[in-house]
């Protein structure tokens, strides 16, 4: 069941575009997030989602109560929306203590002083804040001010939350633990969560959905594991984990690896799907865990030489040199493998075809 | 192992001139005249005695100097304060049109001298002979002056004028700093935009706020120039101006040297108290408001005011700057004050007058001209080699050397001045007294502060490895500072040279009571014939004052805008 609503958002900086033509909904209590790298559109669309930016076309619904259409001429500002919202840079008021930085929504809300006094003191227990109620939050860690930052989030029981990169600025152990408690909160109170990182694991571990974004443009949108599985391109593919390209093309009904001449065939096994075979330029996409030592003689294999060898704990580093291109393979420390200086074949476990060279 | 050792001899040796010459150049021009200040209010016929103190302060006429310097302050502060931070909001934080001009426009008043701007106002308020007010009489049928410039109420305002730019600028940047999620967060809290500025907003922006208003009070209590032009028609005397009319009245006797000690020390502990509050402020109020992404800060939609608003600051803009300047140069041509200002009546004689044949112009332009050029100069170098030893070395009491620096900073110009004459006017061997040499102390040590902050800035750029890794190349101490640390702070040391040359140019208070006969500056050329009824020359030589600031100030703007890019 769709929530939140966005169709056919557009955001335009001038002549750039920042935001092109976004659809997508979120279900109650689903929690989806945008990721992508920096410049990608995804926190001018959080911001439009909160009302900070206008939309210059499209429709921002929640529920059946539209929010902003230039269309229509329509926009609630942000203050009306209802939305809890959390900031990178945590944002907590310094002139006030914990206790009132939390209650503040509730008293511009003009509730009662004994719910006021209830809820503030719900939302502090639930991110572990009592203790700390009436001291000053310059006092607080950076997790201790983004905790306060959630509990005034919490206070309102806002029914889509909105968090703006609001681990970025934390230490990593600290991003780890927060994680969990978002995702502890959400499943208590039940809220929908719109997330915005450039931090894939951070996005695998909380949602439900991701959506992935390029240059304002949405790339794929769906749950983790399929998009970890199946990624929908290249883009994709390099933006989320370890990734390998290497680049083929096609001579005389045969696969070369691009390079100098283009000399070193491709195994003859080691093929593309039919509807990419019409294609002159090819990239064959894997993750370099996916990839195992064979024996020189597979037919599947390709033949390389092993450049560099590191040994990195629980993993061995292999850097492949196969004709002018490099290939990165991970494997465990209890198998061994070629040593640096070896030939060597791999075979690619899960290999991916996509249209074009990778860069 | 014997040349190793040499070595560090040798360098230490350059560290310790440069420690010794820091500690003497600040206590002769600096420490020296303070103390003798202090010194001389409190030590009476060779003891301590704080009676004769308070029987100084309980004349009629102190007492009245004290009140009236605290009446002038409090509503100049109040006045600036609302002024600044009212313009700063609007062109940070609203969507007022040609927003970068006003902020500009709001500017310009830090480089006017505001004893000039006293005078415009004289010429156009005063009671009498005002041009506004014989406007309203002769035109509009009003039976008396719509406004006396020559009250507590005129002298404020006009202060106001001039000073207000230093809380707008602190609180614009604060304004401009601030993250804007502190807001955004109280938005989508629920709170509307009037809420915000009222809960968030201003509660955040009031350190800034308070600062500025304390460096006004500061200012303000020890301000010389605009009470003395529009305060002494109607016996309206703060501290600095009596000061100056009782050391000018008596020619330097006993009793008049005495009354200005105290008087000073007076001073000097209200500014010490400022400076206290100001610095306990701005070190617990001072919030974390700098945040991590910036985005433009939400603008107020003016909406209907959006028009009335913008006229109004152009209005203010063309009232109080545009005005003022424009009634200076047209004065300035006028063949005699009284006259109207027709095409007949205006001329450039005046201008000619001044720059070429008038002796007493052209000498004070030449004087103010080497005494701020030598001033800035020696400040300038002297300034490097103490913050160098501030920031840099590591040796003890260099607190004090920091303290002593700053000290000018909070002492007014007129106790400065005061300074110098009891500690060179013979008493210790060395007599200046009427020469331009004592106006040249009393610049350095007066703008001393100017120079250390601009060069401590430079010099904090400067990490310490860069002087190591010359050490290590074989580099002496000297060869280091020289070929690495001086080319490095160059951009501090350019500041700090304008920032003491263009003030040094309009310089009123301090050189007002050190000057003679041929030692006229400009601000006391222009001072002195406009109190001797020379109005016309007078304004001619502000105007001539003004282009020389104004072309001064732009070419350092394109210099510190390219160093910059």
């Amino acid at each position: 069941m769709s929530y939140v609503r966005l169709v056919n958002v557009t955001k335009r900086f001038g002549d750039v575009t920042a935001v092109d033509n976004l659809n997508f909904e979120i279900g109650k209590g689903e929690c989806f997030s945008m990721l992508g790298p920096s410049g990608c559109g995804k926190t001018t669309t959080l911001r439009m989602v909160a009302g900070f930016e206008d939309l210059s076309d499209g429709e921002v619904w929640v529920g059946d109560n539209l929010m902003s259409s230039p269309r229509k001429n329509h926009y609630l500002p942000p203050e009306k929306r209802n939305f809890g919202m959390v900031f990178q840079a945590f944002a907590v008021w310094p002139h006030m203590s914990v206790y009132d930085n939390v209650a503040f929504p509730l008293q511009i809300r003009k509730l009662p002083k004994s719910e006021i006094e209830q809820r503030t003191t719900d939302a502090l227990k639930a991110t572990n804040l009592l203790s700390a109620a009436n001291e000053s939050p310059d006092f607080l860690s950076g997790g201790g001010k983004q905790r306060v930052a959630l509990a005034r989030a919490l206070a309102i029981n806002p029914d889509v939350m909105l968090l703006d990169e609001p681990l970025s600025s934390l230490d990593p152990h600290l991003r780890e633990e927060m994680r969990f408690e978002i995702k502890e909160l959400q499943q208590k109170y039940g809220f929908s969560i719109i997330y915005v990182t450039h931090d894939q694991s951070e996005a695998m571990a909380l949602s439900d959905r991701i959506m992935v974004m390029k240059l304002g443009v949405m790339q794929q949108i769906d749950t983790p594991l399929n998009i970890y599985n199946h990624p929908a391109n290249q883009f994709v593919f390099s933006f989320i984990g370890l990734s390998n390209f290497l680049n083929v093309v096609w001579r005389d009904g045969k696969l070369y690896l691009k390079g100098e001449g283009d000399k070193l065939a491709m195994p003859d096994e080691l093929v593309p799907p039919e509807d990419l075979k019409g294609e002159p330029e090819l990239s064959l996409a894997s993750r370099p865990s996916e990839i195992n030592f064979t024996s020189m003689t597979d037919p599947e294999a390709l033949h390389g030489v092993v450049s560099r060898k590191a040994f990195l704990g629980e993993i061995i580093d292999y850097q492949i040199k196969a004709g002018e291109q490099t290939l990165r393979v991970q494997k465990g420390r209890r198998d061994p493998g070629p040593e640096a200086g070896e030939n060597c074949a791999v075979h690619f476990e899960r290999p991916f075809w996509y249209k074009g060279h990778a860069k | 192992m014997s040349t190793s050792s040499i070595k560090t001899k040798s360098s230490i040796g350059v560290g310790q001139i440069i420690l010794f010459l820091s500690v003497a150049i600040l206590v002769i021009v600096v420490a020296f005249p303070v103390l003798l200040i202090l010194f001389n209010a409190f030590w009476v016929e060779g003891h301590f005695n704080l009676k004769n103190v308070i029987e100084v302060l309980s004349e009629p006429d102190t007492f009245k100097a004290l009140k009236n310097s605290l009446i002038i302050a409090t509503g100049t502060t109040i006045g600036s304060t609302i002024v600044g931070t009212f313009f700063a909001w609007l062109v940070t934080r609203t969507d007022l049109p040609h927003k970068t001009f006003m902020k500009s426009m709001f500017l310009v008043p830090f480089m006017l001298p505001s004893f000039i701007g006293a005078m415009a106002w004289k010429m156009l308020l005063s009671p009498n002979a005002g041009f506004i007010n014989q406007f309203f009489i002769h035109h509009l049928g009003f039976t008396g002056p719509v406004f006396n410039i020559y009250s507590y109420l005129g002298i404020s305002t006009v202060e106001v004028m001039y000073l207000f730019p230093f809380v707008f600028i602190q609180v614009c940047g604060a304004l401009e700093r601030m993250d804007p999620t502190l807001e955004e967060s109280a938005r989508i809290s629920g709170a509307g935009l009037l809420t915000i500025t009222r809960k968030i907003t201003i509660p955040l922006v009031l350190p800034s706020i308070m600062s500025g208003a304390l460096l006004i009070m500061l200012y303000s209590m020890a301000h010389f120039g605009t009470v003395a032009v529009l305060g002494i028609e109607n016996g309206i005397y703060n501290i600095p101006t009596l000061i100056y009319e009782r050391i000018h009245q008596s020619g330097g006797s006993f009793a008049s040297i005495r009354t200005g000690t105290v008087l000073a020390t007076v001073l000097v502990i209200s500014a010490a108290i400022i400076i206290w509050a100001q610095r306990t402020i701005l070190g617990k109020g001072h919030y974390q408001i700098i945040g991590g992404k910036s985005f433009r800060p939400m603008e107020l939609k003016l909406r209907g005011l959006r028009m009335p608003l913008m006229i109004f600051c152009l209005a203010y803009i063309a009232f109080t700057i545009v005005l003022p300047t424009v009634v200076i140069f047209l004065v300035g041509g006028l063949k005699t004050y009284g006259l109207s200002f027709t095409p007949e009546n205006l001329s450039l004689d005046n201008y000619k007058f001044i720059l070429f044949e008038y002796q007493v112009t052209r000498d004070a332009i030449f004087n103010s001209v080497t005494l701020g050029f030598s001033a800035a100069i020696i400040t300038m170098f002297a300034g490097v080699m103490i913050s160098y030893v501030i920031v840099k070395m590591k040796v003890r009491g260099k607190g004090i050397l920091e303290f002593l620096g700053m000290l000018p900073f909070s002492v007014p110009g007129s106790v400065i001045a005061l300074g110098v004459i009891l500690a060179w006017s013979g008493k210790f061997g060395i007599n200046l007294y009427n020469t331009v040499w004592i106006i040249l102390l009393a610049y350095i040590a007066r703008y001393m502060a100017f120079s250390l902050k601009a060069n401590s800035a430079a010099l904090e750029q400067v990490h310490d490895s860069l002087v190591e890794a010359a050490r290590s190349c074989g580099a002496t101490m000297w060869q280091s500072l020289k070929d690495i640390v001086i080319p490095l702070v160059r951009p501090g040391m350019l500041a700090a040279f304008f920032l003491i040359f263009l003030p040094s140019l309009r310089e009123l208070t301090v050189s007002i009571m050190l000057y003679a006969p041929t030692t006229r500056t400009i601000g006391v050329a222009i001072y002195t014939l406009n109190e001797d009824g020379e109005t016309v020359i007078s304004a001619a030589l502000a105007g001539i004052a003004l282009i020389i600031i104004i072309v001064g100030q732009t070419i350092i703007n394109h210099f510190t805008k390219k160093e910059g890019a």
